[in-house]
């Protein structure tokens, strides 16, 4: 609990810096938007009801998918950008947690402004007219001041909105508190989802309270109230954003990590690897699938984990199973050619897609292949984790048995396995080298068909990193050294109940037992 | 000078004001007078295009209304209105400074000019220092009278300007008034439906009905017998009520 804690802790400044920075730059980039835009929609009801329409609108699309949705989006005008230009930019991490978060952040500034704005008295507006005051005098002298505290509180809203959203720009590659809660989920470490959690909301209470001073300084007319909110708000985003002032060295290698505990493994040890050449590295967790190959492929991040199944099925979209070798030279072949990423190699475990049981149940429903499996199917229930009902994987797998289940549930990957033991579901989709299997009596169906492709854990570097010789001399003597044993006990020392593990603490345990010389 | 010459004004197909044909000559009182929706506000708030006219035109000092941007027509007008729209978040003496700021006075003479105003509207100089909130409602009416002399303009619009004050600070405050107007040398157009108020302070009284003049002439002429049916029930209550104050004061008692 306490090394956990003092863990945590020792994160914060790196994760509440890049918190607050995002944070920052969505609230003001969203208040340049909407303060403007609010001005002109009180001022035209043909501006008015479009933009309040867009921005409720953009309010009811849940701000996980928001973020999500435009890293493809900024991808592609990367892609435009880098034929038209000459160079692209990055589409993931920052630019598209900003896009979506300004976006987010706009409709109480905007609603406020408008109700501010057209809220103040009419014979005050008719006495400012009255006098000759111009269109933009009677904004900046009248109408605005009178309108501030109504616009601060909208202010307030957006800025308790945008903190607690940012959180969710971890899975697109930025760095932010949800690291903790991300990261926690997926290794059951409580005492950081707890913390991750905590400290986004004191955040947001903190970043609520100064501004609702400012607030209170504008409708009180107390000027103090206004600078010493402003000063507390200067002065707190200045010791936040400290840490980054530091550290300005750039990274020279950045690793990618997809969001289970086996990547945040495998990220350590390579991270610890390449650090151990003289380099500095920074890593990328929590990526999506699909994410994490075009990040690789658009080099922004140089190397990372991959499994061939997942590669062969999602990425080059193949349905057949030519067996394991022929997967993995097509592999080397095709995505250099395509994409110019470079397989550097096979770490030796494999890390199947497969259907588990619990050992007793499949005896005692005399269950040991998936051919079996179908027969009972019908009466039986499956849980996946969130990805693998929408994965070709399972298309193939149920076709070529003709799988039909009583019920399919989609899981976080921890809770998929609580259901399993709890009897909410009786078959479930796991991974091959999940520690879990081991830990909880698990057994895997066959596969006599040969259904699914195998799932080769391969290294995959970018194009500019393929080209990198000290990269790949840090590397290559990953290929080949890890077992499915080695990497199943990784796994359990992080995904246990008791004794937890760090991820760069069990990075450091299987180089060990792996006999890899640091 | 203002002229309104053939203006009219349509709401929603409605004809409110017009045609309208006035001459208005400098330094004279004029009060438009009739009942609600008569069209005298409208045509009060086209003098400072407030109101835009339909067709028709208005030339105030000679430059037609229109022939340059309004923000520069209106500080050359003084505009109070019933509501007085003091502006909350400014004092007494900002919300004063405001017309010579937009004049483009010097701040010494801005200050100077504030207290000065203070004092034609026989209010104390701390009073400068208050925000309107802390003000009576008579007080209040007299800042925004201030407000509209500040810029020291030639031509006044007033919109029931006393409307919202009992009876003795209102008759006060109009007897001010009119001797600020004859002390300033301004051309004071004021929007009444009250016709005691008319008789009392006007040089001169336009009756207007469903948008159109109605009745012209010096308060005098108007009590006097008039043709128009209207207009002689019009100036009958004051009649009346003089009549009865006359025989009061000869001693007499109801009954």
């Amino acid at each position: 609990m306490d090394d956990r804690f003092a863990a945590a802790w020792a994160l914060l400044p790196g994760y509440l810096s890049q918190h607050v920075l995002l944070s920052l730059c969505a609230l003001l980039l969203g208040l340049a938007i909407s303060l403007p835009l609010g001005v002109a929609a009180s001022r035209s009801a043909a501006v008015r009801w479009p933009s309040l329409f867009v921005a409720s609108l953009i309010q009811t699309i849940p701000s996980l998918a928001l973020l999500a949705m435009f890293y493809p989006l900024l991808l592609a005008l990367s892609a435009v950008s880098l034929a038209w230009f000459g160079h692209g930019f990055p589409a993931l991490g920052f630019a598209p947690s900003l896009i979506a978060l300004t976006l987010y952040s706009m409709l109480p500034i905007l609603r406020n402004a408008v109700t501010g704005i057209r809220g103040v008295d009419p014979a005050v507006v008719e006495a400012a007219d009255g006098m000759g005051m111009t269109g933009r005098q009677r904004l900046l002298w009248v109408e605005l001041p009178l309108a501030a505290p109504v616009i601060m509180a909208g202010v307030r809203t957006a800025a308790v909105w945008t903190i607690g959203a940012a959180t969710l720009a971890t899975p697109v590659g930025q760095t932010s508190l949800g690291n903790y809660i991300f990261s926690g989920l997926q290794t059951e470490n409580w005492v950081y989802v707890l913390f991750g959690c905590v400290a986004s909301a004191v955040l947001a209470l903190g970043a609520d309270q100064l501004l609702g001073l400012i607030e209170s300084g504008f409708s009180a007319r107390r000027p103090w109230r206004i600078w010493a909110g402003s000063i507390g708000l200067v002065v707190g985003v200045a010791a936040a954003l400290s840490p980054l002032m530091a550290t300005t060295t750039t990274a020279t290698y950045k690793v990618g990590a997809k969001n289970f505990s086996e990547q945040y493994i495998l990220a350590e040890l390579i991270a610890s690897r390449l650090r151990a050449t003289g380099a500095v590295v920074s890593t990328k967790e929590d990526l999506g699938s699909a994410t994490a190959y075009r990040a690789v492929a658009s080099g922004e991040v140089d190397v990372y984990i991959d499994y061939s199944g997942t590669l062969w099925a999602n990425v080059l979209g193949h349905k057949d199973n030519p067996g394991r070798a022929a997967v993995l030279s097509a592999l080397t072949r095709t995505l250099k050619a395509r994409d110019g990423v470079t397989v550097l190699g096979a770490v030796g475990f494999e890390n199947a897609y497969a259907l588990a049981m619990r050992a007793d149940r499949a005896k005692a429903l005399g269950i040991a292949s998936v051919a079996d499996l179908a027969a009972k199917a019908p009466s039986l229930k499956l849980g996946s984790d969130l990805e693998f009902l929408s994965r070709p994987e399972w298309t193939v797998i149920r076709d070529a048995y003709g799988l039909s289940f009583a019920r399919q549930t989609s899981y976080q990957p921890t809770f998929m396995y609580r259901a399993l033991a709890d009897g909410e579901a009786d078959v479930i989709s796991a991974f091959s080298s999940d520690g879990r299997i081991a830990a909880d009596k698990l057994v895997i169906l066959a596969d006599p068909k040969g259904a699914l492709p195998p799932y080769d854990a391969v290294i995959l570097l970018s194009p500019r990193a393929g080209q990198d010789a000290r990269l790949r001399k840090a590397l290559s003597p990953l290929i080949g050294a890890i077992s499915v044993s080695a990497m199943q006990a990784a796994n359990f020392s992080i995904d246990r109940e008791t004794h937890k593990l760090g991820p760069a603490e069990a990075a450091r345990d299987l180089a060990k037992s792996a006999g890899l010389n640091p | 000078m203002i002229i309104f010459d053939a203006v009219a004004k349509i709401y929603g197909g409605r004809r409110v004001v017009g045609p309208l044909s006035l001459m208005i000559p400098k330094g004279q009182f004029v009060a438009l007078l009739g009942g609600s929706g008569c069209g005298k506000t409208t045509s009060l708030k086209m003098i400072n295009g407030l109101v835009t006219p339909d067709s028709g035109r208005i030339v105030v000092e000679g430059r037609p209304v229109g022939a340059e941007p309004l923000s520069a027509l209106r500080r050359r007008i003084g505009y109070v209105f019933q509501e007085v729209g003091l502006f909350p978040h400014m004092t007494v003496a900002e919300n004063l400074a405001i017309g010579p700021r937009l004049a483009g006075w010097e701040a010494p003479s801005i200050a100077a000019r504030a207290a000065e105003l203070l004092s034609l509207i026989a209010l104390p100089p701390d009073v400068g220092e208050r925000l309107p909130a802390a003000l009576s409602g008579g007080q209040r009416q007299r800042v925004g009278l201030a407000r509209a002399l500040a810029a020291e303009p030639a031509v006044m619009l007033m919109d029931e300007p006393f409307g919202a004050l009992d009876p003795v600070l209102r008759d006060a405050l109009g007897q001010d008034y009119r001797a600020l107007h004859d002390r300033l040398g301004l051309t004071t157009v004021m929007v009444t439906h009250d016709v005691m108020e008319a008789l009392l302070l006007a040089d001169r009284i336009v009756v207007l009905d469903a948008g159109v003049v109605l009745a012209d002439g010096p308060p005098g002429q108007l009590l006097a017998e008039h043709p128009d049916p209207v207009v002689r029930a019009l100036m009958e209550t004051p009649r009346r009520q003089a009549r009865r104050l006359e025989a009061l004061a000869a001693g007499g008692d109801h009954g």
